[in-house]
């Protein structure tokens, strides 16, 4: 992976007084939110909440009506759309496929920001391709067309893809959606493992409290569109917060396991 | 606050590294060999297709409502064989190439634009444009000398400045927006359809089989100059669409995954449309609407092939090329000395196959 970035622990990616949306109203109203190289950010909060707006805010294709967002310190308007694509990679929330590509190719689209338009894939690119499918356990699919997949493996096609696009930010719509439990875990690990071992920066939306409360080194808590928390799962995911966030009654307790904190809905008894 | 919440042993190697495990992953990637596009396996694939145009366009010289020997007609210029192959046949197949060629590739780089697979260029009402140029440049010019150049001038402009209109009016918010596209040209379709009906029925009857060689599409009589006309601006659009082709590749993941895959959104549906609306102009300029060929031979060839437009696009060029010059020749032998218009024979095909798709597609959205 191309080393031009310094790593200083400055942010890879942040978002400053973020205000944004579609139409006449503000789906986002000065949120801010930022991660540093080998961290993982997860945002939370109800439907409507504007997790997903803001993520297409941080990943480009929305502009924001006010507010900055700077990738390596630069404004993220002044890049180049390839070259965004080198540094940025974003799995959405659904992904679907027009006509019948194999899961090898749909990963080896995430090699395009780094080809020319008439150049077929390298050996290097195949490589990567290839250790990316590995990696969420899809060399068995790897010639099979997409749209013959269940929804969970699509998913990890798509994830493949962006790990295969070698980004060192990773834009993350719902992640775990569709997968079933072994593959939540499994998929968070191999986030933590990209985010330690190549100093890549994570942001995933994600409704599982408890997977962001496991997984996440920071977590942005929202409410229509402003910010209720932000900080680590311990003062972001109180009690207090999520019930007035989610207008319910919340019991916050540990996992005896990993001894991350833990989210029950309902009363404490 | 780092990833320290979870043990080094976690950490696995890399991508990067990964890429570099040696003979272990390069017996792997022979096992993926099969699960996508290499230049080999297109190459092989485009000579095939490129011998088959050889041999249809030899069938097409050959046969027809008198078969010639070719032998003959190339030793002897004074004789029959030599004025039919090179009078009658050979521009006709010349140009069932390049209007079949052109077609197909249009076909398969409208379907990648609209992201569905079955848009083809009559579709996008260009064609029909074009078809209403020359049907009211024939009336206008029918007593003149210049009757003859005009005619296809007129339909390439008509075909031009459809295009303009669509692509204007397909505009949302400064993007080509690819359902309002098809919105817009299905509308534009029907416009052009009941202007032509309208033109029919005010003319005199003289003109009423011209007017149906339009809007059926038929490759009667064309000239050599034609020919290369038409050729030089359907390989200048292919060019075109040819750079874009690994960008169709990532439109087809939808418009906020191309982008984010590094895709100018904005500037790459113009180039194809607008190169698209060239090849359709020439196009129709000297055959009329000829309706399937686009919508056949690109489906056909993905389903053979794969999706890879980097192989489907000079597959489809190819494809389309050996398939109108064989409905070419089936449209002047079937009934000879009679001739069916080629348009009513692609027709004939498509519309059946056209259904079978529905059918087969209809278990699953054809959009998604």
């Amino acid at each position: 992976m191309s080393d031009t970035f310094t790593d200083d622990g400055r942010p890879a990616l942040e978002g400053r007084d973020i205000t944004a949306g579609y139409g006449a109203s503000d789906a986002l109203n000065g949120v801010s939110i930022e991660v540093a190289p080998g961290e993982l950010v997860a945002i939370v909060g109800p439907n409507g909440a504007g997790k997903s707006t803001l993520l297409r805010v941080l990943g480009g294709t929305l502009r924001a009506r006010r507010g900055d967002v700077r990738l390596f310190g630069r404004a993220l308007g002044s890049y180049e759309r390839r070259a965004l694509a080198r540094l940025v990679a974003v799995v959405a929330q659904e992904s679907a496929v027009a006509f019948p590509f194999t899961v090898m190719e749909v990963v080896l689209m995430g090699r395009a920001p780094h080809l020319g338009p008439f150049r077929f894939e390298s050996r290097r690119d195949l490589a990567i391709a290839h250790a990316a499918l590995k990696r969420f356990d899809l060399l068995e699919l790897a010639g099979r067309p997409l749209h013959e997949l269940s929804g969970g493996e699509r998913k990890r096609v798509f994830l493949a893809r962006a790990i295969a696009q070698e980004p060192r930010v990773l834009l993350l719509d719902e992640p775990t959606a569709f997968l079933d439990m072994k593959h939540v875990s499994d998929i968070f690990l191999r986030f933590r493992e990209l985010c330690a071992g190549h100093r890549m920066a994570a942001i995933a939306t994600l409704h599982d409290l408890n997977a962001a409360a496991a997984y996440a080194d920071r977590i942005l808590l929202m409410k229509d569109g402003r910010t209720v928390a932000y900080g680590n799962p311990e003062s972001v995911l109180s009690e207090d917060n999520l019930r007035h966030v989610y207008e319910t009654q919340v019991y916050v307790g540990r996992n005896p396991a990993t001894g991350t904190i833990a989210i029950f809905p309902g009363r404490a008894s | 606050m780092s990833a320290a919440k979870f043990p080094p042993h976690t950490s696995a190697p890399g991508v990067a590294h990964e890429a570099q495990a040696g003979a272990e992953a390069c017996r792997d990637l022979e096992a993926l060999a099969g699960a996508f596009l290499t230049p080999g396996r297109a190459a092989v694939r485009l000579a095939i297709l490129g011998a088959a145009v050889v041999v249809a366009a030899a069938a097409g010289c050959v046969f027809g409502g008198v078969h010639i020997s070719l032998l003959r007609a190339l030793t002897d210029p004074a004789g029959t064989d030599h004025a039919i192959l090179f009078d009658a046949r050979l521009p006709r197949v010349l140009m069932g190439i390049a209007v079949g060629a052109i077609l197909a590739s249009v076909g398969a780089a409208l379907q990648a634009l609209v992201r569905n697979p079955l848009a083809e260029g009559g579709i996008l009402g260009i064609s029909g444009g074009g078809a209403l140029g020359a049907i009211v440049a024939m009336i206008v010019f029918s007593q003149t000398r210049f009757a003859d150049e005009t005619v296809p001038l007129a339909a390439f402009a008509m075909a031009l400045g459809a295009t303009l209109a669509v692509y204007r009016l397909a505009l949302v918010e400064g993007q080509l927006e690819p359902f309002t596209l098809l919105l817009v040209g299905v509308i534009f379709n029907a416009f052009w359809g009941a202007a032509i009906m309208i033109v029919n029925s005010v003319v005199n009857f003289y003109y009423a089989h011209s007017i149906l060689f339009w809007l059926i599409g038929s490759l009667e009589a064309p000239s050599y100059r034609e020919v290369a006309i038409v050729s030089a601006l359907g390989l200048a659009g292919f060019a075109v669409l040819m750079t874009r082709a690994r960008d169709m590749n990532l439109l087809s993941l939808g418009d906020e995954s191309a982008a984010e895959l590094g895709v100018e959104l904005h500037a790459v549906r113009r180039a194809i449309f607008l190169a698209t609306s060239v090849m359709i102009g020439a196009a129709v300029s000297v055959s009329g609407i000829i309706s399937f060929v686009g919508l056949i031979v690109p489906h056909v060839l993905r389903l053979a092939f794969g999706a890879d437009h980097r192989l489907l696009l000079p597959a489809s060029l190819l494809g389309g090329a050996a398939f109108m010059v064989i409905a070419d020749l089936v449209a002047r032998s079937a009934i000879a000395p009679a001739e069916l218009p080629v348009g009513a024979i692609t027709a004939l095909c498509g519309g059946p196959f056209f259904i079978y798709m529905l059918r087969r597609e209809g278990r699953r959205p054809l959009v998604s």
